[in-house]
């Protein structure tokens, strides 16, 4: 279906509405403090007196937010709210990390991604915001607890640190809001409430305050909700057309009804949803927002029951769906500060929507509005939300078709992940067979029960950086300090084995580094930043009485994701081949051409780069030692406790780390120049890759997937080779295979070099072009320069 | 031992479901517009690829023959004198050298073919043998067919059928499915335009179209060569009269050989030739379905 007048009024606003930093948030949050003194340290309380735990100082401080942030209603909508007081105006956070002046000036001025700020805003700031939090921020507290030698490895580029401006997150709703409205809810925590037991719980003080504070936060998205519908009231009060007159009684009804009651029909069920999505974001700004999860599962009962008693039709709840399409492309990702402020190059917040899979008693799951979500996909042509389908081998022919066509359009959307993997990852890790298959995926790739889990990502790892270390004794060549441990001079291996168990102690040493802050981190949120509004809604916070952020989910992972695995790989084979196995080179003279980046060495990088068995290629030489490099790496990090009572895990995902890291990295042994990007999730090094498609997924295939917890995989195809009805089915089958042999995801860019060389050289007529990045879509003209050369240099699969 | 100048993996054009196709060097016939000239010689030759040559002159160093000269920092290739030994590709690092065929077994072929058998079954594939004419090693072409079915692979066999009917006696019962390359009904200009006479190849393609076996008939459309009506109702009505034969494959010829020729130091006879619009080809297309058939565009 095409859009109706509506959403396509809808939809220009939001495309063309110019992304603005606002602080309506701040100011309020700020306002709340200032009043209630007591409490006023977010983070690290001094003044903290009775009566004013954290959560509960949490929850009255979003009560706050409900009860007076702007009530927003566009012309025209059907489902209401907005994170800010405008489509794309972005909150702030100033709890966590408070904007400076020069940050507020970057997101201003910069040219790709910019945040405009106003100048009252930036007054704002300047004379409440940042006087009120410097010095209380979570961002200060973090780095202030951080030892010398985890700065050291995070300055180095090792790794990254998710939590320093954006809380804990990545998490999925599952199906529980579709029968319970706010109220039950408020029911569960009082009967958590009656059930403490405050003579042999020496806890139960702490559970009284989180689930009170749970309580408050219910009744707040319940106000929330009201003052929508008394704003409506008031515009039909004011006059409405006679068009307009009957949608917006509806709207009135809708907002009355839910969240406080379970909906009681569709229309309802995505308003329920999208205040919820609004609670957790207005709450704080957890990593990739909020997800509905398996929304066509969840929607399907109130689909069909509205078809059944005429409410609804096919129509109506496809334009319903594109307006809630709509306002997620309306709510940017939250405007960074530091130096990622100048870096982080994307509006995309990560909403991952979760098409097809199967069902909680295993059958397939693909119902009528899964094909309609496709269809919504395609009309909208949003970078927002971020599409995935569940392939299932249940999966029907025609749908998966019907998938592969729309990816053929060539925006890179939807990517799709294997149903049995993901549902098998989980077991793996001890979760239940129903909430694995009520799970799914998330943020790019990451697996997770929805509606049951906490998994978190704490940072990215950059393994090459690693090497380079274990190359120099321990030293950043890039510095010349000494981060890590003295593993010997390299030029006395005399054997492959040496080289990798050095590698390997480096590895460990770097590793336990970054658990040891995480630790430190997760505390600082269970302590100062709970978040009760998110703990109602993911089991078993409430009947556990403890916060998210504290351990109250039934499942509680945490992931540190390993990024360039094919640069490790290649690199790794390449010194093994002509060091250790036919002695073509040695140690020395490599690191010489390293160090001079090959300068006058054409000849010894040309040999690295074609001479030497490459990742990608179904070689088995290269492909063992990717296996090694990934073993080591699982090691080193599964199954390590976290400070939540669950475990760490391993997933390979680089979002736009790959450029990032690859500019603190000099030449690598696989014939890399230095600064370049590394390779990207478990993608082959870029152009390394030349025996096709099947030998690339064969070579990736190797790794055993399974012990993730998620992989990324980008493959290209230049248009051509999907042309037609029989290319189709063989793209259809390609993907099947790759998942027969173990494979977690898969996406594609089905899109020419010349079609991204003319985007960078007229972006003004490219505006609309979107491509796939890393586990997410964005206009490839948004992406910064290096991201585009890094996404063109990706081998394309022709003819 | 034959020599196998590519094997071609997520080969998708070259008969059902997703398969791996084997190229072998040597043809009798010399097309006019042979998209892959490194397949018409059965010896080895060197291929050059100038925009990868770094000018570092190992490869002057290195050759017997004084072939290569190094001329404003690229090597330059004199074909007279290059007797295709290999040594420079030997020390060419960045692949701006390289010998087009390598001798292979069945084994290592084989070998190849199976690691993506995942991929044949999820799609109904298999392996496809192409050229170059496989029928001209018929030997090793007979030994890799039988191998492979007897692993259970679907075999297709893309050949322009130019060979004894012995040769495809003995060949025909490990083949699944053939691809048939016919040209021209006309023996003139098939003579005129590949060198050799039809009457062999048209000859074998009754024969096992009598015998009963799978055939698809393909035919490259070269605009001004082959696209008259003419000699497209030729077509039809030849095909239509092979007893079992249903299916016929148009595939547009796409002018992609240029650079191809150059790198051998050769000259494209078809050069600046255009491809045929997708206009073209649904004209021809509606032509051979008058006669009943079925009829794919690019296969």
């Amino acid at each position: 279906m095409k859009m109706t007048n509506r959403v396509t009024k809808l939809r220009d606003q939001s495309r063309n509405a110019i992304p603005t930093l606002s602080s309506e948030r701040a100011e309020l949050l700020t306002e709340f403090y200032r009043e209630n003194q007591s409490s006023r340290n977010a983070v690290p309380s001094r003044n903290r007196v009775p009566g004013t735990s954290a959560p509960m100082r949490r929850a009255l401080a979003f009560q706050y937010l409900m009860e007076h942030k702007t009530i927003v209603i566009n012309e025209g909508e059907l489902i209401v709210g907005e994170k800010g007081p405008a489509p794309k105006a972005a909150p702030t956070y100033p709890e966590l990390c408070t904007h400076t002046l020069d940050d507020l000036d970057i997101l201003d001025g910069r040219e790709k991604v910019p945040f405009k700020v106003s100048e009252d805003v930036r007054q704002i700031y300047a004379e409440t915001i940042i006087p009120f939090w410097q010095g209380k921020t979570m961002r200060e507290a973090i780095f202030e607890q951080m030892t010398p030698a985890w700065k050291d490895a995070y300055a180095a580029g090792v790794f990254t640190e998710f939590m320093e401006q954006r809380s804990p997150g990545h998490t999925v709703l599952d199906d529980k809001i579709y029968h319970k409205g706010m109220l039950d809810f408020k029911a569960d925590i009082q009967r958590s409430l009656d059930a403490l037991d405050d003579l042999n719980d020496p806890e139960s003080l702490a559970k009284q305050e989180e689930l009170k504070a749970m309580a408050i936060t219910a009744d707040a998205l319940i106000r929330f909700a009201e003052r929508h519908a008394e704003h409506v009231q008031a515009l039909l009060q004011a006059g409405a057309t006679d068009q307009r007159r009957p949608e917006l009684e509806r709207i009135v009804q809708v907002c009355a009804h839910v969240p406080a009651h379970p909906p009681r029909d569709y229309w309802e069920a995505l308003q329920y949803y999208w205040f919820i999505h609004l609670g957790v974001t207005t709450e704080l700004n957890p990593w990739d927002a909020f997800c509905p999860g398996h929304l066509d599962q969840h929607l399907l009962p109130f689909y069909e029951g509205g078809l059944a008693d005429g409410t609804l039709t096919p129509e109506r709840a496809e334009e319903l769906l594109q307006c809630l399409w709509v306002k997620f492309d309306n709510q940017p990702a939250p405007p960074k500060v530091g130096v990622t402020a100048q870096e982080s190059s994307t509006y995309t917040d990560f909403v991952q929507i979760n098409i097809g899979g199967v069902k909680a008693d295993g059958t397939d799951a693909v119902n009528p509005l899964s094909y309609m979500m496709l269809d919504v996909i395609e009309t909208m042509h949003q970078v927002q939300p971020n599409p995935s389908v569940q392939l299932s081998e249940k999966t029907p022919e025609p749908f998966a078709k019907r998938v592969a066509e729309v990816i053929r359009g060539g925006m890179g959307k939807p990517d799709i992940f294997n149903s049995e993997l993901v549902v098998a990852e989980m077991l793996r890790v001890g979760k239940s067979v129903v909430d694995a298959r009520q799970g799914g995926t998330s943020g790019c790739v990451e697996t997770g029960a929805f509606g049951k889990e906490s998994y978190i990502l704490t940072g990215y790892f950059n393994m090459p950086k690693v090497l380079e270390i274990t190359l120099h004794d321990g030293t950043d060549p890039r510095t010349g300090k000494q981060i890590g441990p003295q593993t010997g001079d390299p030029r006395k291996f005399e054997s492959f084995e040496e080289l990798f168990a050095a590698y390997e102690q480096q590895l460990n040493y770097f590793i336990d580094l970054k658990i040891h802050g995480n630790s430190i981190i997760e505390r600082l949120y269970a302590e100062y930043l709970p978040v009760p509004f998110l703990s109602l809604l993911i089991d078993d916070c409430v009947a556990k009485g403890m916060d998210y952020h504290a351990g109250g989910a039934r499942y509680d992972s945490s992931y540190i994701q390993g990024v360039g695995l094919g640069t490790m790989a290649d690199a790794l084979t390449a010194l093994k081949v002509h060091i250790f196995q036919e002695g073509t080179l040695s140690m020395g003279e490599v690191l010489t051409a390293l160090g001079d980046d090959f300068a006058n060495q054409e000849r010894l990088r040309h040999l690295l780069l074609s001479r030497t068995p490459k990742y990608g290629n179904d070689n088995d030489a290269a492909d063992e030692v990717m296996v090694k490099v990934f073993e080591a790496y699982f090691d080193a990090i599964d199954g390590r406790p976290n400070t939540r009572g669950g475990a760490y895990r391993v997933n390979l995902l680089p979002t736009t780390c790959h450029i990032y890291f690859g500019l603190v990295i000099g030449a690598t042994p696989d014939g890399r120049r230095a600064w370049t990007p590394l390779s990207e999730g478990i993608s082959p090094v870029q152009g390394a890759d030349r025996h096709g498609p099947t030998a690339v997924l064969r070579s990736v295939a190797k790794m055993d997937q399974v012990r993730t917890g998620g992989t990324l995989l980008n493959q290209k195809f230049t248009p051509q080779v999907l042309e037609g009805e029989a290319s189709l089915d063989k793209f259809v089958k390609l993907i099947r295979a790759y998942f027969r042999l173990g494979g977690h995801h898969i996406q594609f860019n089905v899109v020419d070099s010349a079609t991204l060389r003319a985007a960078q050289a007229n972006p003004e007529q490219y505006r609309d072009l979107i491509v796939r990045v890393a586990g997410y879509s964005d206009y490839f003209c948004d992406l910064s320069e290096a991201l585009q050369e890094e996404i063109i240099s990706r081998t394309g699969h022709e003819m | 031992m034959p020599l196998i100048f590519d094997i071609k993996r997520f080969s998708i054009h070259d008969g059902p479901g997703i398969r791996t196709t084997v190229f072998l060097k040597g043809c009798p016939l010399v097309c006019m517009w042979c998209h892959n000239p490194e397949s018409q010689s059965s010896a080895l030759e060197l291929i050059f690829r100038p925009d990868r040559c770094i000018g570092c002159g190992a490869c002057v160093e290195v050759c017997p023959g004084e072939a290569i000269t190094m001329e404003e920092w690229r090597s330059i290739t004199n074909w007279e004198r290059c007797t295709h030994c290999g040594d420079c590709v030997d020390v060419c690092y960045t692949g701006a050298r390289e010998l087009a065929g390598r001798e292979m077994t069945v084994g290592e072929v084989l070998e190849i073919v199976e690691r993506d058998r995942p991929f044949y079954e999820e799609s109904g594939g298999g392996v496809t043998f192409s050229g170059g004419e496989p029928l001209s090693q018929p030997d090793f072409l007979e030994e890799a067919l039988e191998a492979c079915q007897k692993v259970g692979l679907h075999t297709a066999l893309d050949t322009s059928g130019h060979a004894l009917w012995e040769v495809v006696d003995r060949i025909c019962p490990y083949v699944d499915l053939f691809l048939y390359d016919v040209k021209f009904i006309d023996d003139a200009l098939h003579k005129k335009c590949t060198g050799v006479s039809n009457e062999l190849l048209l000859d074998n393609l009754r024969r096992l179209a009598e015998l009963g076996h799978s055939i698809v008939v393909r035919v490259p459309i070269i605009p001004g060569v082959n696209d008259a009506p003419a000699d497209v109702q030729a077509l039809g009505r030849y095909v239509t009269n092979l007893p079992g034969v249903t299916r016929i494959d148009v595939l547009p010829y796409h002018e992609i050989a240029t650079e191809k020729y150059r790198r051998l130091g050769r000259e494209y006879a078809l050069q600046n030739q255009l491809t045929p619009s997708d206009n073209v080809m649904q004209n021809i297309a509606c032509m051979l379905r008058e006669f009943g058939l079925e009829v794919r565009v690019g296969g």
